[in-house]
């Protein structure tokens, strides 16, 4: 993975300072809170329902073991001893004081992290496939090009008071893990006609409050250029995306109104005139970066692990948690193991502290010190000997760490919602965990098999409900928390968004509607057919009737 | 009010050369005037055939695509407006000024303009501030200073991290 050189080290300890005085004088009253506002939130910290929240940037999604340990004493030195994965594959402290905020960046420098522009109207953390230099059938590992846009929008003068926040999501295979299509910008790496490798330039996708599904802006463009054309996109953005209303100031909206067919005329115009610039990728620079994403000491392995399979014979909860949490590597006799932060009952994506440090150990002892986080609030390791899969199960199991549910109905995506966040109209952690306790059955929830339930408190979408097979969305109806069930969307390569299914329901109700649906999938499913399948075969009609009890 | 410009790595209070002239108002018979873009495009030839130097306010929504480009070059100022810090088209007008059509006069920041955008402004083009803020000059150097490394190219000339990089070889 990436190690700073002195440059990037000058910067975030620059920054640091820089934001310890600005923080120093708002203590002493010389800045307003007014003032303070926007200074805070280009470092991440928010004012929330009870006490202000910091997010941390985590570079898409990876960290090493020294990283996360840090977090982990972050997490207990200055907040209640345990964070919050967030499903840009970021890490959130709900309880950190204002005057401590300096120290935790500084903290944070000394491991390589940061929390510039994880939040306010600028170039967001990029995200990327959790699977990234794991995966089979890649093109290329698509953290090299994360770490070159990292770099490219950090401070990045002209982008920092855009119309409304940015984000740019990297994958670089056919399975789209990273939700390149929901993202203002997705590049997905292919091959040119040449061979070479370069990107699809897919534009104007978002959830929130208006959902799109983006639209390809360029069929292929050179590696060296992704930076000429990035800021040829975010310079018309820039100046065309609407400013007199902050719901339709996403480049979204700007894709639709202005159509795709002139948005890409503007942008390949504006992109002529800088493509030979200084933005040009030096090959030595790409070379650079590429070498910190070297792949590791594999060692040469048989795909055969015969301990492993007798183990799974007799060991349903073992053989289970192969099943769900791991998958295939590209590299033979290694797997990707997925660690749930989804058990029963518990907030979706919270790790204690205790459980960040047993990942972190474990991360060297299996994983040659590597760690992912993924969109779904989980957890990868993503480099394990198949034949170390039961040792490693064995010590996820002492930490709470081994729900074998990875993909299943309770591995539940959800924003902080009503408990935490000032923008919520209704709680959505409370709905999580009371659905797995609902569906707490391991045979059931085998039964069921490949679903995604996804929760937001509000229009804003944290929780993804547009792209869940059940989405669920809180809503404030007359005081009174309601929450409206949309069915169908897809984050996969196949993005689609979910239709509303009909009128609200309120908290007490929602998890039988939940239920109600499941049963209703599992009576008309076909032989091998996953929820979203039948949900495609059939429409909403069944559900639709059940439910409300209509013809 | 005060108008500052960048003098190397500070800055200094200047006199304001330029008599802001509304749309309806004649025009003075000598000194530096400055015209919104409506009155610039309506009275251009006597706006350009004039004694004395032309300055051009651009309000956030309007670009300097709007200029014939050799106009320009009868400009001596343009002023990009911020009717909020959080507007952030100036940066981009004053980008396209310098880089795109070179262009070589005064590009004044007029607005809400405050100390912690400085940075983003200096990087972006801008050579004068028209600012509210108390504190702003005495804020400057620091300010300016507060940040070693930049990591994107733009008109500025400063070196970029890639640029040190591969110079160190």
């Amino acid at each position: 993975m990436y190690h700073y050189d002195e440059y990037d080290h000058a910067l975030v300890q620059d920054r640091v300072a820089q934001f310890r005085r600005q923080v120093e004088r708002r203590i002493a009253g010389e800045l307003t809170e007014e003032q303070f506002r926007p200074l805070r939130l280009m470092n991440g910290l928010y004012l929330q329902l009870h006490a202000y929240m910091l997010r941390v940037a985590i570079p898409y999604g990876t960290l090493n073991s020294p990283q996360m340990r840090k977090l982990a004493y972050i997490a207990r030195r200055y907040d209640k001893g345990y964070g919050h994965f967030t499903t840009r594959q970021n890490l959130q402290y709900n309880w950190p004081k204002l005057e401590e905020t300096p120290d935790i960046l500084a903290e944070l420098a000394e491991v390589e992290m940061h929390a510039i522009q994880t939040s306010g109207n600028c170039i967001r953390n990029t995200t990327s496939d959790q699977y990234a230099g794991a995966a089979k059938g890649e093109i290329e590992d698509p953290r090299v090009w994360c770490e070159i846009i990292r770099q490219w929008s950090t401070l990045h003068p002209e982008f920092s008071f855009l119309p409304r926040k940015f984000k740019i999501a990297v994958t670089g295979c056919d399975d789209d893990r990273a939700a390149v299509k929901v993202h203002d910008i997705g590049l997905i790496m292919k091959r040119g006609e040449g061979g070479e490798a370069g990107f699809e330039v897919i534009v104007g996708g978002g959830l929130g409050r208006t959902a799109f599904i983006g639209k390809t802006i360029r069929d292929f463009l050179g590696k060296e250029d992704l930076l000429s054309y990035l800021e040829a996109i975010l310079r018309t953005y820039n100046q065309l995306g609407r400013r007199d209303n902050k719901y339709k100031a996403r480049i979204k909206v700007t894709v639709h109104e202005t159509g795709i067919e002139e948005f890409r005329n503007l942008v390949e115009e504006e992109w002529r005139a800088i493509k030979d610039s200084s933005l040009k990728l030096p090959k030595e620079e790409i070379d650079r970066i590429a070498k910190h994403f070297e792949p590791p000491a594999f060692r040469v392995l048989e795909d055969e692990a015969p301990d492993v399979d007798a183990r799974m014979k007799s060991d349903p909860g073992f053989a289970a948690w192969v099943h769900h949490n791991c998958v295939d590597h590209k590299i033979a006799g290694y797997e990707i193991a997925n660690i749930s932060l989804k058990p029963v009952g518990q907030p979706p994506g919270d790790a204690t502290a205790d459980q960040m440090d047993a990942v972190a150990d474990l991360a060297e002892e299996f994983s040659f010190g590597e760690l992912r986080v993924t969109h779904s609030q989980n957890l990868v390791l993503p480099h394990v000997e198949r034949a170390q899969l039961p040792a490693l199960y064995d010590k996820l199991a002492k930490h709470a760490l081994a729900s074998p549910n990875v993909g299943l109905l309770s591995d539940i995506i959800c924003c902080p919602g009503l408990d935490y966040c000032a923008l919520a109209n209704a709680r959505s952690i409370p709905i999580a965990t009371r659905i797995t306790e609902r569906f707490a059955s391991q045979e059931r929830l085998d039964m069921i098999g490949e679903m995604q339930i996804k929760i937001s408190g509000c229009i804003n979408a944290c929780g993804h409900h547009h792209v869940g097979h059940i989405g669920i969305l809180g809503v404030d109806r007359k005081g009174e928390e309601h929450y409206q069930i949309q069915l169908g969307g897809d984050a996969s390569e196949n993005a689609a968004l979910g239709k509303i299914l009909g009128r609200g329901f309120s908290a007490d109700e929602v998890v039988d509607i939940v239920e109600k649906i499941v049963d209703i999938y599992l009576e008309i499913r076909e032989d091998g057919e996953r929820f979203i399948d039948t949900y495609r075969r059939v429409g909403q009609s069944p559900f639709k009737e059940k439910v409300y009890g209509t013809a | 009010m005060a108008l500052l410009e960048r003098q190397g790595e500070s800055a200094a209070t200047i006199e304001d050369r330029f008599t802001r002239v509304d749309d309806e108002s004649a025009l003075p018979a000598s000194g530096g005037i400055l015209v919104s873009l409506p009155r610039f495009q309506a009275d251009r030839e006597a706006l350009l055939a004039r004694e004395g130097e032309l300055g051009v306010w651009l309000a956030s929504n309007e670009s300097p695509r709007d200029f014939e480009k050799a106009d320009l070059g009868k400009f001596a100022l343009v002023a990009l407006d911020f009717p909020t810090f959080a507007d952030g088209r100036g940066y981009s007008s004053a980008r396209i000024l310098k880089e795109r059509f070179q262009f070589k006069g005064e590009i004044r920041a007029v607005g809400d303009v405050l100390l912690e955008q400085l940075p983003f402004m200096l990087r972006s083009g801008f050579t004068t501030f028209e600012t509210e803020e108390s504190g702003f000059l005495e804020g400057f150097k620091a300010v300016v200073s507060e940040v070693r490394v930049v990591y994107q190219p733009t008109g500025d000339g400063r070196a970029t991290a890639i640029d040190q990089r591969l110079s160190r070889g």
